[in-house]
């Protein structure tokens, strides 16, 4: 069905995960809840990984019309892959250091963690 | 005979060594030795020369290249020739009496500085024979700053006195204005020509523009001034009578002031091709010889007097360099070398006599108690005041005679200037010598002839100052000219313009009468006169040598040191200073500043972060047209 993916614009895929990074960030530069700055930080990879899919499917469907046996946009898929494992190893090692983080000084105020100042 | 040359400046330059560096380990008698003693060689080397050149010797000997600089070569040799044979014998000559005249009369000196003093003394004659002897203007450039030195050091020989020390820093600075002309004259004869040598640059002359010719003769001519004393830059001369008296009269008779003079007789080929230089040296020198003489007319002090002579009688020899009579200025710089340190040297004992009192006022009489140094004095007067047969009388005759050719009105003046020579000297003599004594009791009891160290060059001084004359008795008067036809080789655009005889008769005569009046007025005037009047009126501006010395402290020394005050206080100050601290000040400031960037605050560091990368992505979007704006910018 690559006439209908193509028939849903591209420009509102990347509006989508353009709102979404930008939620991330701020998210990242407002909150100071360790695991909410760790949700916006989730929020960002997925925003690009929604953009990569979104990509993707539009560069196939674009080349399947041209030539029926095309592999044209997996790349982007592998990628999403690679991106969706190393934030995967990357949770289990950050929530980690949440729950050290708050054995240590029963909180998760990221703005508590300035001791390396001075 | 010329590879002996290089001994004459040589010895002593030894002389100067051994002194300077034993003066504290050698006895007083040693160091006399060893600086009259090398001047000694020196001179019987000279003598040697002097005959050889005689008899058809002499020659330009060569003995390295002391600059070598693509084409320009600039080779240090020495010249010996008639001219500067006869120079070297005057300085050596004359410079060895003054040498041994000084062994008694800086007895009184501790032996480390009786050193130094001969150490000084003979570098002095060193730097002058070398100014003397070089090949080529560089060479003579070196002897002349050398003397410049010697003449600084030896003023301010007693240079615990502050006033001394200024006398000689004058000297010094005033000295440095002329060697800036010596110096822009050897460029541009570099520039020009590409040699400085005596002997290419005379080749070369007619190849020189006219402009080029002109300001070349005007700034050596700037040098001379500075070095021989001419107005504008005469003050220092009178003020260097802070010296000893025996390195006054070396400055004044065989070393330094004679520089000037041997300088433009040898460069006689660039001024004769050049009118309007010449005239300029005329008329400087003759304005020097008159204004000077009025100043001496009216001082009180023994070796001011003779200063201003020094000076208004040089100003003869530039009136003769001027009028193209090389001769008769070379002739008058030996006469006067032989009268000039005869004269001081007088002085200096009749000093000496008196314990250190230089205020003729003071003086009076003393032709009783010093019987050789009264009649050697008055010898030297009378040589001055040009009565003949005594030697000033020929030699400047023929300034005087040459000057009538030139312009008639040159002449006037000089033998106004020569009336008031007679007249100084003979104040002076007879304030000095004649009627009573005017000092304390105390003075008079020790009154005593000077030992026969200081009288015995006064004796031969005054044979030479009597007998020097006929070295070269005109044609009018029966003789051969000696001089001019043995230095004819090397001063050769000589202009001589036969004179009737009557006429000559007649200018000589004439002089010879005003000194004789303005000689015989003196006398009479100052020999009965218990007391000097005190200066009133127009004397009083004599006296005060027509505050030239104030002017130039107003309009000169003044406005610069409030320059360099103004330089001192605001531009080294908030300037110099501002800015070398403003920028340690900014730097501190900013970093200051900058250090609160660093805050620890994680939040903070990922803003930066995120605005940084918003700042990239806009540079490159637009096709990078930023990008390439910002490019295009550095």
């Amino acid at each position: 069905m690559p006439e209908r993916v193509l028939a849903m614009p591209i420009q509102y895929y990347i509006i989508l995960s353009l709102s979404l990074f930008c939620i991330g960030i701020v998210g990242v530069l407002t909150r100071r809840n360790a695991i909410i700055v760790f949700m916006c930080v989730e929020l960002m990879l997925n925003a690009v990984n929604l953009l990569l899919v979104a990509f993707s499917k539009v560069h196939y469907a674009a080349a399947y019309l041209v030539n029926k046996a095309t592999t044209t946009g997996s790349e982007a898929q592998i990628f999403v892959f690679f991106i969706m494992v190393v934030a995967a190893a990357e949770v289990s090692v950050g929530l980690a250091i949440i729950v050290m983080m708050y054995r240590n000084v029963h909180s998760v105020d990221v703005n508590f963690l300035n001791r390396l100042k001075n | 005979m010329n590879q002996l040359a290089y001994l004459v400046p040589l010895l002593p330059l030894i002389g100067f060594l051994i002194n300077g560096l034993g003066r504290k380990s050698l006895s007083k008698s040693a160091i006399g030795w060893i600086g009259c003693g090398t001047v000694l060689i020196s001179f019987i080397i000279s003598l040697v020369l002097f005959f050889d050149v005689k008899n058809g010797g002499g020659a330009v000997v060569s003995y390295f290249n002391f600059i070598e600089a693509g084409k320009l070569v600039i080779p240090f040799a020495f010249q010996i020739d008639q001219l500067s044979a006869l120079f070297l014998l005057i300085i050596t000559g004359v410079g060895f009496l003054i040498h041994v005249y000084s062994t008694a009369y800086m007895q009184e000196e501790e032996p480390q500085h009786f050193g130094r003093y001969f150490a000084y003394l003979n570098l002095f004659i060193f730097s002058m024979l070398l100014l003397v002897m070089g090949a080529n203007y560089v060479i003579m450039f070196i002897g002349w700053e050398g003397v410049g030195l010697c003449s600084y050091l030896l003023i301010g020989y007693w240079f615990k006195n502050d006033n001394y020390n200024y006398a000689a820093k004058k000297a010094f600075i005033m000295n440095r204005i002329g060697d800036l002309g010596f110096l822009l004259a050897i460029f541009w004869l570099i520039a020009k020509l590409g040699t400085v040598s005596f002997g290419e640059v005379f080749a070369h002359v007619s190849s020189l523009s006219a402009i080029d010719l002109t300001a070349i003769t005007i700034l050596l001519f700037i040098g001379a001034m500075g070095k021989s004393a001419q107005i504008p830059l005469y003050t220092w001369l009178p003020d260097a009578m802070a010296g000893p008296t025996p390195v006054s009269a070396l400055i004044h008779a065989a070393t330094m002031v004679t520089a000037g003079i041997y300088m433009i007789a040898r460069s006689n080929v660039l001024y004769s091709a050049s009118e309007v230089a010449q005239n300029l040296v005329a008329v400087i020198g003759l304005a020097t010889a008159l204004f000077a003489a009025t100043i001496a007319i009216k001082q009180n002090d023994i070796k001011k007097v003779l200063a201003y002579s020094t000076v208004s009688q040089l100003g003869y020899m530039f009136l003769g360099l001027g009028v193209g009579a090389y001769t008769g200025a070379v002739f008058h710089v030996m006469t006067h070398a032989f009268f000039k340190a005869l004269l001081f040297l007088g002085a200096g004992s009749v000093i000496h006599a008196m314990h250190h009192e230089q205020d003729i006022r003071k003086m009076g009489g003393l032709k009783k108690y010093l019987p050789i140094t009264h009649i050697t004095f008055l010898i030297g007067c009378i040589a001055i005041s040009g009565i003949p047969p005594f030697s000033g009388f020929f030699s400047k005759d023929e300034i005087l005679a040459a000057a009538y050719n030139k312009n008639p009105v040159y002449w006037g003046l000089g033998v106004a200037g020569a009336a008031m020579t007679a007249f100084y000297m003979f104040r002076l003599y007879a304030t000095t010598f004649l009627g009573s004594f005017r000092g304390t009791h105390d003075q008079e009891h020790h009154l005593h002839e000077s030992p026969n160290a200081m009288t015995w060059p006064l004796l031969i001084l005054a044979i030479l100052s009597v007998v020097g004359g006929f070295l070269n008795v005109p044609e009018v008067l029966g003789g051969h000219s000696s001089l001019h036809v043995f230095l004819a080789p090397v001063l050769t655009t000589e202009i001589t313009h036969e004179t009737a005889h009557t006429t000559e008769y007649m200018l000589m005569g004439i002089s010879v009468a005003v000194a004789a009046i303005a000689i015989i007025f003196a006398i009479g005037t100052f020999s009965r006169k218990p007391q000097l009047d005190d200066a009133a009126g127009f004397g009083k501006v004599l006296e005060n040598k027509w505050y030239v010395d104030e002017l130039y402290d107003t309009v000169i020394v003044k406005p610069l040191g409030n320059l360099s005050a103004f330089f001192k206080n605001v531009v080294e100050k908030s300037g110099i200073d501002g800015a070398v601290n403003g920028v340690g000040k900014l730097v501190n400031y900013s970093s200051r500043q900058l250090r609160l960037l660093q805050n620890g605050q994680v939040g903070s560091y990922i803003l930066f972060m995120v605005l940084a990368i918003i700042v990239i992505v806009l540079i490159w979007v637009n096709d990078g047209y930023i990008y390439r704006f910002i490019v295009k910018l550095f």
